[in-house]
């Protein structure tokens, strides 16, 4: 299962010059929806009595991540850490992870790899698909629901106009939403197991990768500027004396809004 | 003939085309010429015809995938089948569906992506996106390195406008997609109903109650009424079932950036701001003066939702005569 460390949703978020994320260390996290997908590892793995591997690829302190994932229960984790990595773009990331997968797959078959529905800190939501078309996998994306059964996947999906269920044989690649289930709390017990659990700490060179295609210099993208938005001026807050309904409503004339 | 940018022509079930559908028009002819791109087991209608010669579109390709046209890698699969030396951009409208799109075409092609991009310029060689992250507390200005871009575009990236009349050149193709992309078998796939109210993502006035409504939306409903407006929710509204699921702001749901957002009984919740915080005006009715809520609202009122927002519907309809 793929799980991301995330600059923390409630810190103050900034951008440097050249558009990245800054990192101040510290105040980072799980990705909270990566939580749902860890919970949904380890729901299908109890059931189908399966190993589950926690992966990320991030700096240093992204090995948080994979931690919280052992506490919860995961059974070891693979953390790809390279300085030439700093910088990289979805495909980069895709390309790495697959890689990473397919070395997992050196040890024993991989039967399903379930990421999040989306990173809060750049939400782009596209790894899951950029993966899936690097592994050469299925790809069934954000489920509510998930069920395994004879060798295929089922997952129920809740899109903006529409609800499907999709299916498709294992080995499939599954991304989960926040309605999939409940995450459960990491106890005492696991805090202190995931301890002893191994992390595997690996760079480019274990994946037999080149930095072509990685890094801040292969990425497709460039951001040109970045700018803070100006606060907000004129704000007008009012407490309710029995007329603020009309003071709304001539609000919104005066200003056109209607 | 050859075309420089590839529009994608989202449609519902029953064939008819997304609102999107002419922003991206608009927009992909700032750029060059437009070709457009109709996926689906059977022929665009009539009305898509005519929308695409109202945009002065000069291709229109009907492809027909050999597996479930619903499926984001096989329409992924299909505009890779189109994209030529010369194509330039790939325009989407950006939702998850299409940003999955995207990401899969970028894999395939080796295309530059930009997702959620607010605005687009062309400036020389170079197409530049505006793009707003963190919420919307930053805007940040993109280009890509490549010579193809994908662009999944958010609503209201351009005032849609057509210009033509043309006459498209329907072309056919067929395409045989990868054995990966065909294994997923869509087992069941059920459209909701359209609303009577104007799609959530692409309204300019939209009505959001939260946990405050205690599942009472009539008040909103009203109010969004009058003002030609959709409604939305917080995600606590949509957990209790006071309201449709398609209805949530915030990051898990839709992302909206209307010219009015009216929030009652809702309390500002980071994960809500992140789907909200770039609309023009933020309008905040809320019983507890600390809501977060008040830190972005242009206009904020601390009273309840059940008094304020029925006063300024009876007032607007007064007004209205
Ligand atoms: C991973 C994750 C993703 C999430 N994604 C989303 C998302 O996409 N969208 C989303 O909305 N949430 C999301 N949430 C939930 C989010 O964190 C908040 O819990 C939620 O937004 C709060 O909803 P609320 O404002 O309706 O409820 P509350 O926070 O309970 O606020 C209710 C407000 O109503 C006010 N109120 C009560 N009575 C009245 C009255 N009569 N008149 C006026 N005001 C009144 C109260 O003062 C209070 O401020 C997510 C959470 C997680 C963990
Ligand atoms: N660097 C990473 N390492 C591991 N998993 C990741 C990484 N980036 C993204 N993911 C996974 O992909 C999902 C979607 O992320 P994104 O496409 O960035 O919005 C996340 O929920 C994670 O499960």
């Amino acid at each position: 299962m793929c799980v991301k460390h995330v600059p923390d949703l409630m810190a103050e978020r900034r951008l440097d010059d050249a558009g990245r994320v800054v990192r101040d260390g510290g105040d980072g996290t799980l990705n909270e929806l990566d939580e749902n997908a860890v919970e949904a590892a380890l729901t299908l793995a109890e059931e189908h009595d399966a190993e589950v591997v926690a992966l990320t690829m991030g700096p240093d302190d992204a090995v948080d991540a994979v931690r919280r994932a052992l506490q919860m229960g995961a059974d070891r984790a693979v953390h790809v850490l390279d300085d030439a990595l700093t910088g990289t773009d979805v495909f980069g990331t895709a390309r790495v992870l697959a890689a990473a997968v397919r070395r997992i797959a050196e040890d024993g078959p991989v039967d399903l790899v379930v990421t999040g529905m989306a990173s809060l800190d750049g939400l782009t939501s596209m790894l899951p698909a950029a993966l899936s078309a690097e592994l050469g996998l299925p790809q069934l994306t954000l489920a509510v629901e998930t069920a395994i059964a004879d060798g295929a996947v089922t997952v129920h999906r809740d899109l903006d106009h529409a609800t499907e269920v999709l299916r498709a044989p294992l080995p499939a690649l599954v991304s989960v939403t926040d309605q999939a289930n409940e995450p459960r709390y990491p106890a005492f017990a696991g805090i202190m197991a995931a301890r002893k659990k191994p992390v595997d700490t690996i760079g480019l060179d274990d994946l037999g990768l080149d930095g072509s295609g990685l890094g801040a210099q292969g990425a497709r993208t460039e951001v040109l500027t970045a700018t803070e938005r100006p606060p907000r001026t004129d704000r007008v807050l009012l407490t309710d004396e029995g007329d603020a309904g009309l003071r709304l409503a001539e609000y919104l004339v005066q200003n056109k809004l209607v | 003939m050859t075309t420089d940018v590839l529009v994608l022509l989202e449609h519902a079930d029953d064939g008819a085309l997304r609102p999107s559908v002419p922003e991206l028009l608009t927009l992909g002819r700032t750029i060059g010429t437009v070709g457009a791109v109709w996926v689906a087991a059977a022929d665009p209608g009539a009305d898509v015809l005519a929308e695409l010669a109202a945009h002065g579109v000069q291709e229109l390709h009907v492809v027909t995938p050999d597996a479930h046209p619903r499926l984001t890698p096989v329409i992924a699969e299909a505009l890779a089948a189109l994209v030529e030396p010369s194509t330039r951009a790939v325009l989407l409208g950006s939702s998850f569906e299409n940003k999955e799109v995207a990401a899969r075409l970028g894999v395939l092609t080796g295309a530059g992506v930009m997702v959620d991009v607010a605005a687009l310029s062309v400036d020389g060689e170079r197409l530049v996106a505006e793009k707003q992250v963190f919420a919307a507390t930053w805007t940040t200005r993109c280009t890509v390195r490549t010579p193809l871009a994908v662009l999944a575009v958010k609503p209201h990236a351009v005032q849609a406008e057509t210009t033509g009349p043309s006459e498209p050149q329907v072309v056919r193709h067929e395409v045989s997609v990868s054995a990966v992309a065909a294994a997923v078998e869509v087992v069941e796939r059920t459209e909701r109903a359209p609303s009577e109210r104007p799609d959530l993502g692409a309204a300019q006035v939209v009505v959001v109650g939260g946990r405050g409504t205690d599942g009472d939306f009539s008040a909103l409903d009203e109010l969004a009424d009058v003002l030609g407006g959709a409604v939305g929710a917080t995600r606590v509204a949509t957990d209790e079932g006071w309201i449709d699921r398609d209805a949530q702001i915030g990051q898990t749901g839709v992302t909206v950036a209307p010219r009015l957002y009216i929030g009652a009984g809702v309390s500002g919740a980071v994960h809500h701001r992140g789907g909200m915080q770039a609309s023009g005006t933020i309008v905040a009715i809320n019983t507890d003066a600390d809501a977060p809520i008040f830190e972005i609202a242009d206009l904020g009122i601390v009273g309840d939702l059940r008094q304020v927002l029925p006063q300024a519907t009876a007032e607007l309809r007064r007004l209205r005569g």
